[in-house]
């Protein structure tokens, strides 16, 4: 066994050990932990991605513990595990930079190292997820990312936070309680909890025909389960409050990667516990694909008529999980792909939308609202151009990540060879029209100058960006990664196919 | 026959029937104490189906100690292992749950989480 095959399991302790070691220390050494332990993790997830496409073992697994597979726990990583590993720790390292000036502004100074405790937890609840292959410790990490969750939102303490905290853990609750009554019926059909055994008694029950019925029915509630704790369309109503109000940093990390470790998780399940054929086989997948439709519909039309912009990019992300659902639905390897690419671009977009917006708000005397919002990206420039990128991306300007996960949707439209084709092409037209609508009257509106006199009266000031440097480069690093996605998508798209691969 | 397994299974059964009274408890209550003993309720049912799956009639909790070591005479230790973790979980949960509510309730005086929503959306916060 090769040394870096060691990866996955220090990336996880070693994030889960720096949030104990956090909550003795005081703020300044718990930053510094917290900033190196991320980039730690990112390196060592670096090299992993590295090796395992240099030998093209494509994956492998780790024993933890004694105990040989059928009884002990285990890890598995491979190609998309190690990438997905790589990307997350980059969009929460940059998260934690945008968010630093604004974390001392709403957050009480002595409560400043539980924040680096809880990212911590978030850091190894997530590498948990995607590196673990037993279902029972993805469920345990699942609820160590909820809490950690729900510490991030009601860190900046006024009601409004607590009461989203409250919504958020409420929803997360119920989709947990389905989750884990799915587990425990799998495990209880099946006699397994690590996902290649179930997979191989899954195979066994389809095919001699008992328990069919039970089996579709424990498939439904992990998939309705994970959904729910994912805020696909109809179970977002938590979601706005949850984003809208707590400090930037959590508000970008919340959109971009904790719904994102379940929508990973999910896909793990669907290849490698149930199996790709059968998932598609079901009429589970009809159900993901309407509420996705609906998803992007309705989560563009609350945005547009939102008058709030941290609320309007919330929404926007309903709109854009809807996505994410609609390619699981489409039932094709192609538009799994889609939907992987999707996670990617949103993550690195909507994490530069949230930052971004929180300084032009800030520039704005705090106000959010879209009419006091006039000609602030005069007043911020970076944060404007930040915007501006972000607003481009989601709306699918080629250049940026979210064109290409169009595109690929839309191919993945193309090719579908059932009834879907007609409805995933014209919805993923009007919703690109509605992304349009909102996110470029929110630019035109920041680049409409204001008059110097109300500027003055309303208390507005000029950033410049010697007074803001991480945030610059933060912002700055949000756009290349941006550009990264949209412009070298192929190798990226390649990889995530051979990750898919490797997974049945 | 359809129904032959109704009586052998009635602690599935119940359990099944108290997850639903526990997740209806959670989603629909206003008062946060009430949906908190819904999450109780709901948890606990899991555990009760697990503990109901993971017993054999006539066979003891796997710790050896008249030396009898053959594989028949014990339950399988996992579900009830989960069954632990599960509570675990559960408490920890709970307890987030519960001070997040006395949070709310030192601010707003009532448990009602719509009429804490209300008040907010006057507040204008």
């Amino acid at each position: 066994m090769d040394f870096v095959q060691n990866v996955p399991f220090f990336s996880i302790m070693i994030s889960m050990f720096s949030g104990t070691i956090s909550s003795i220390l005081p703020e300044k050494p718990a930053k510094w932990l917290n900033t190196a332990v991320i980039s730690v993790v990112g390196a060592m997830s670096a090299w992993l991605l590295w090796y395992l496409v240099q030998t093209g073992t494509g994956s492998f697994v780790f024993m933890m513990g004694h105990f040989p597979a059928p009884w002990g726990n285990e890890i598995r990583a491979g190609v998309l595990e190690a990438g997905m590993a790589l990307f997350f720790s980059i969009v929460m390292l940059f998260s934690m930079w945008g968010g630093r000036k604004k974390l001392f502004d709403e957050v009480e100074y002595s409560k400043h190292n539980i924040y680096y405790i809880l990212t911590n937890l978030l850091l190894s609840s997530l590498l948990a997820l995607v590196y673990t292959n037993d279902l029972f410790t993805a469920y345990v990490f699942v609820e160590i990312n909820t809490i950690s969750a729900c510490g991030l939102i009601m860190i900046r303490q006024n009601g409004r936070t607590i009461e989203a905290a409250v919504r958020y853990m409420i929803m997360s609750l119920l989709g947990s309680g389905l989750l884990l009554m799915g587990i425990c019926m799998l495990y209880d059909l099946t006699g397994h909890l690590l996902m290649s055994n179930i997979k191989e008694s899954v195979v066994h029950i389809m095919k001699t025909g008992t328990y069919r019925i039970p089996m579709i029915i424990t498939i439904g509630l992990i998939t309705v389960g994970l959904a729910i704790k994912s805020a696909l369309f109809p179970f977002h109503a938590w979601l706005p409050d949850a984003y809208g109000y707590s400090t930037v940093s959590s508000a970008a990390m919340l959109s971009s990667l904790v719904s994102k470790g379940y929508i990973f998780l999910l896909i793990k399940i669907f290849y490698r516990v149930i199996g790709f054929d059968l998932i598609c086989g079901s009429h589970i997948i009809n159900v993901l694909f309407l509420f996705g439709l609906c998803g992007m519909i309705f989560g563009s039309l609350s945005a547009i008529w939102e008058k709030d912009i941290r609320r309007m990019i919330a929404f926007s992300s309903v709109a854009q999980i809807g996505y994410i659902y609609m390619g699981f639905g489409l039932g094709t390897e192609a538009g799994m792909i889609a939907s992987i690419f999707h996670i990617l671009a949103h993550a690195a977009t909507k994490s530069l939308l949230f930052i971004s917006a929180i300084g032009l708000t800030d520039v704005s005397a705090g106000s959010r609202s879209f009419f006091d919002l006039t000609g602030s990206a005069y007043r911020n420039k970076i944060a404007g151009v930040g915007f501006t990128v972000g607003s481009l991306s989601m709306v699918g300007i080629p250049v940026f990540a979210g064109f290409v996960s169009k595109l690929l949707f839309a191919k993945a439209g193309i090719i579908n060879p059932g009834w879907k084709m007609f409805p995933t092409l014209i919805v993923l037209a009007i919703s690109t029209i509605l992304n349009a609508i909102y996110f470029l009257k929110t630019v035109v509106r920041i680049y409409t100058p204001e008059k110097k006199s109300t500027e003055k009266e309303k208390g507005f000031f000029v950033l410049q960006w010697k007074q803001q440097k991480l945030y610059c480069v933060t912002i700055v690093l949000f756009i290349i990664l941006n550009m990264v996605l949209g412009m070298t998508s192929q190798p990226i798209i390649r990889l995530i196919e051979t990750g898919l691969h490797n997974f049945s | 026959m359809f129904g032959s397994n109704v009586i052998p299974n009635f602690a599935e059964e119940i359990a099944m029937i108290l997850f639903g009274i526990g997740f209806a408890n959670l989603l629909f209550q206003k008062n946060l104490i009430k949906k908190i003993i819904g999450l109780n309720i709901m948890d606990t049912a899991i555990y009760l189906f697990l503990a109901s799956k993971g017993y054999i009639a006539g066979r003891a909790a796997p710790i050896v100690v008249n030396g009898v070591q053959s594989v028949e005479a014990y339950i399988n230790p996992i579900p009830s292992g989960l069954v632990l973790t599960g509570i675990v979980v559960s408490v920890s949960v709970t307890a987030l749950m519960l001070s997040l509510t006395v949070r709310l309730y030192q601010r707003y005086h009532t448990l009602d989480l719509d009429e804490i929503s209300y008040r907010l959306r006057k507040e204008g916060l």
